[in-house]
């Protein structure tokens, strides 16, 4: 019974690395670029709902529009002013430099204006938990509902990209940028969708962490953020359903070590994971293996 | 267009330095109280370059009123360090305003042997590396006893630095054993070894449960010492460990396994040796998992009740081991918790007593020790230590405390319990 228990957990935990490795994943594969500031966005969409709902008392759900409609916002601008300019520049690592100092950009922006201490996050979830088997089997309506949101966005997202223009446009433009611009696709605009659909994510995937964990710091973002770009190599870099895959392998597995091999070593373990993933399949589960042409 | 580019990516840059500057230079600012007027008369090493924007001024007053007194003994100029800012930030804001409370409180009655004492906080975020150089600031100002840090892992790594330059160090709450390894520093509180052997003690001997969980970070050097001798103590005493869970710093937001694997194994006590900041997860994550154990901890869980925006009924019948409860009957404790209600709107918790104690032990043993504002660091530090283990003090954390060279309290352990939103003996 604990191992039904362990594994609706660490599905739980990967749905919420799933939704924000989508967020790297479209990001790397349009724009060829890590976004290291993508775990940061999350820290600010809690910030967001934070202040909506327990500073000013109002109702949840307008802290959800706020910090989606915050956290885009924030997102195009970063896009716009931080890498935009560098997208042409001759090294690759000025973009990827840069996304590092827009991280402690927004760390220290939320650290002067919340100060550091801990805040709990009241959850913004109001499902009643799921008493099965007795009592035996708890599931917490965080977990329900951090799940639900998880399969629905990834079907939404799949349908987009597949089914709509601007999802074709992306598409287009990950293939090949050069060639996209010139069958007339705005190749400005349509990254600059990537980063708000992105950013839209990681407002969501903000709000679920911080309900099913209730903590919340300036530093919230950073360690899911890590361990999501590492779901997201592990599904294979630009790829979304590889993301999601990644993210909810990465979860129970995270979840499944610490219950059966050590509580202590449960990071290593998922890095080990990682490492052994890279070795054997060197693009990740489903990357795809791109030949360089002569 | 180039160009253009070029001065955005400059006018970022730069923005993004001057925002980090802002948010170091704001955090160390707010720590520190720049206590008002300065004798002229002995400071060695004050730097005339020192900028204090910190605005709250809270002993000016005093200071005025006993002008006189200022200008014939000269002033100790005493330092603290702790985190007044991040995840410990209880801790460090209780001795910060405590130290501040006694200093102000012996200003006012005369002084030590006619010298005023001058009291300045810096804050180090609970971060090792930010304590060392909030000592050196201290140092800078000029500062010849140290009362810090707040926690474990800082007071261990300026204790490193006041043995290099011997200065007196005497930490109200750092209980790692490495934090008075050297002799010039000394403790108010009790070890981390004395805490887990007392806590599996106190289970024990009051039959509080006998199949018990641990949870702790193994990452953390306070509450691991903790947890190493609990399991040796276990031993001796008549209930089982059935499940000990670690966590880490990198991975202390979830404790659903640790959890279930305790709700699991039967516990009905989870022993958790670890900072108010993990365990307020930790009683919300067993609340959902519909587990409610008994909850033992140690003086790291002080402070629970004020962690924002917590839900404190989920802290009730929390028990915890610290020298303190703010509802004793006794005269001194009366007294101080009003004083320290009235100065800063809030009950004191354990570490506001440890630094209370602190800094009237610091006066007792200046005392004993005849020291004089115009001596050296390394002077006042020899004869500190051995006047600290001279003297006998009765505080807020214990009757009748004395101290051996070793740096190590004697006195005895009382567990307090959550109850009703306040801590009461019992």
């Amino acid at each position: 019974m604990s191992f039904i228990s362990y594994l609706i957990n660490g599905v739980s935990l990967g749905s919420v690395y799933a939704i924000i490795a989508l967020g790297y994943t479209m990001v790397y594969g349009i724009a060829k670029m890590l976004n290291f500031a993508h775990g940061d966005v999350i820290m600010v969409g809690g910030f967001a709902v934070f202040t909506i709902v327990s500073t000013y008392g109002l109702p949840p759900i307008l802290g959800i529009v706020v910090a989606v409609v915050v956290c885009t916002i924030l997102g195009m601008v970063i896009e716009r002013v931080a890498y935009k300019p560098l997208r042409n520049a001759a090294s690759p690592l000025a973009v990827l430099i840069t996304a590092i100092g827009v991280s402690y950009l927004l760390q220290n922006a939320a650290l002067l204006i919340f100060g550091a201490n801990t805040k709990s996050f009241t959850s913004i979830v109001s499902v009643p938990p799921l008493k099965l088997a007795e009592g035996k089997l708890n599931i917490s309506g965080e977990t329900i509902v951090t799940i639900i949101s998880g399969i629905i966005i990834m079907i939404c997202l799949t349908l987009f990209v597949n089914k709509t223009k601007a999802g074709q446009a992306m598409l287009a433009v990950s293939e090949d940028k050069g060639a996209a611009q010139l069958m007339g696709i705005n190749v400005n605009g349509t990254i600059a969708l990537t980063f708000a659909i992105g950013s839209a994510l990681a407002a969501v995937a903000g709000m679920l962490l911080c309900s099913a964990y209730p903590s919340l710091t300036p530093y919230t973002g950073a360690m899911p953020g890590i361990k999501a770009f590492v779901a997201a190599v592990f599904g294979g870099i630009g790829s979304i359903p590889g993301a999601m895959i990644g993210g909810i392998l990465l979860g129970i597995i995270e979840i499944l070590g610490k219950a059966y091999i050590s509580s202590q070593m449960a990071d290593a373990i998922v890095f080990a994971v990682l490492i052994i993933v890279l070795l054997v399949r060197p693009t990740g589960i489903l990357g795809k293996n791109i030949q360089e042409k002569v | 267009m180039k160009k253009y580019n070029k001065i955005i990516s400059t006018v970022l840059a730069s923005a993004m330095v001057a925002a980090l500057f802002t948010g170091c230079g704001n955090s160390a600012g707010s720590g520190s109280s720049d206590s008002g007027s300065t004798a002229p008369a002995d400071n060695t090493a004050d730097t005339p370059s020192e900028d204090n924007t910190a605005a709250e001024d809270t002993n000016t007053a005093d200071n005025a009123d006993t002008g006189a007194d200022t200008a014939a003994g000269g002033t100790i100029k005493l330092g603290g360090v702790g985190p007044t800012t991040g995840g410990a930030a209880v801790y460090g804001l209780a001795v910060q305003n405590a130290s501040q409370l006694a200093v102000d409180e012996i200003n006012a009655s005369g002084g030590i042997n006619g010298m005023q004492i001058e009291f300045k906080f810096e804050d180090d975020e609970c971060d090792a590396e930010k304590s060392v150089n909030a000592y050196n600031t201290l140092k800078d100002w000029g500062m010849q006893m140290l009362v810090g840090s707040v926690t474990s892992g800082c007071s261990v790594a300026v204790a490193e630095k006041t043995a290099e330059d011997n200065m007196f160090q005497l930490t109200p709450s750092g209980s790692s054993v490495d934090c008075v390894k050297y002799d010039n520093a000394f403790r108010v509180c009790f070890s981390d070894p004395n805490q887990g052997m007392a806590s599996a003690k106190y289970i024990g001997e009051n039959a509080i449960a006998s199949q018990i969980a641990v949870i702790y970070d193994s990452s953390d050097i306070y509450s691991s010492g903790i947890y190493e001798k609990f399991a040796a103590e276990a031993e001796n005493q008549p209930f089982e460990i059935v499940s000990a869970e670690a966590f880490t710093a990198d991975s202390k937001t979830d404790f659903s396994v640790q959890l279930q694997k305790a709700k699991d194994s039967g516990a009905e006590l989870v022993f958790l040796p670890i900072y108010y900041t993990e365990a307020s997860l930790i009683l919300s994550q067993a609340s959902t998992l519909d587990y409610a154990p008994i909850f033992f901890g140690c003086d790291g869980l002080d402070g629970i009740l004020n962690v924002e925006n917590f839900d404190t009924s989920l802290a009730e019948g929390v028990m915890l081991l610290t020298p303190f409860a703010a509802d004793a009957e006794d005269e001194l404790t009366k007294n101080f918790v009003a004083a320290y209600k009235e100065k800063y709107g809030d009950t004191p918790n354990q570490f506001a007593a440890d630094a209370y104690d602190a800094v009237y032990a610091i006066k007792a043993a200046c005392e004993k020790a005849g020291i004089t504002a115009d001596m050296d660091v390394s002077a006042m530090c020899e004869a500190m230590k051995g006047a600290m283990t001279e003297i006998t003090l009765d505080g807020l954390t214990g009757v009748g405390m004395t101290w051996d060279a070793s740096g190590e309290p004697n006195k005895e352990p009382k567990a307090v319990k959550i109850s009703g939103g306040v801590y009461t003996a019992m």
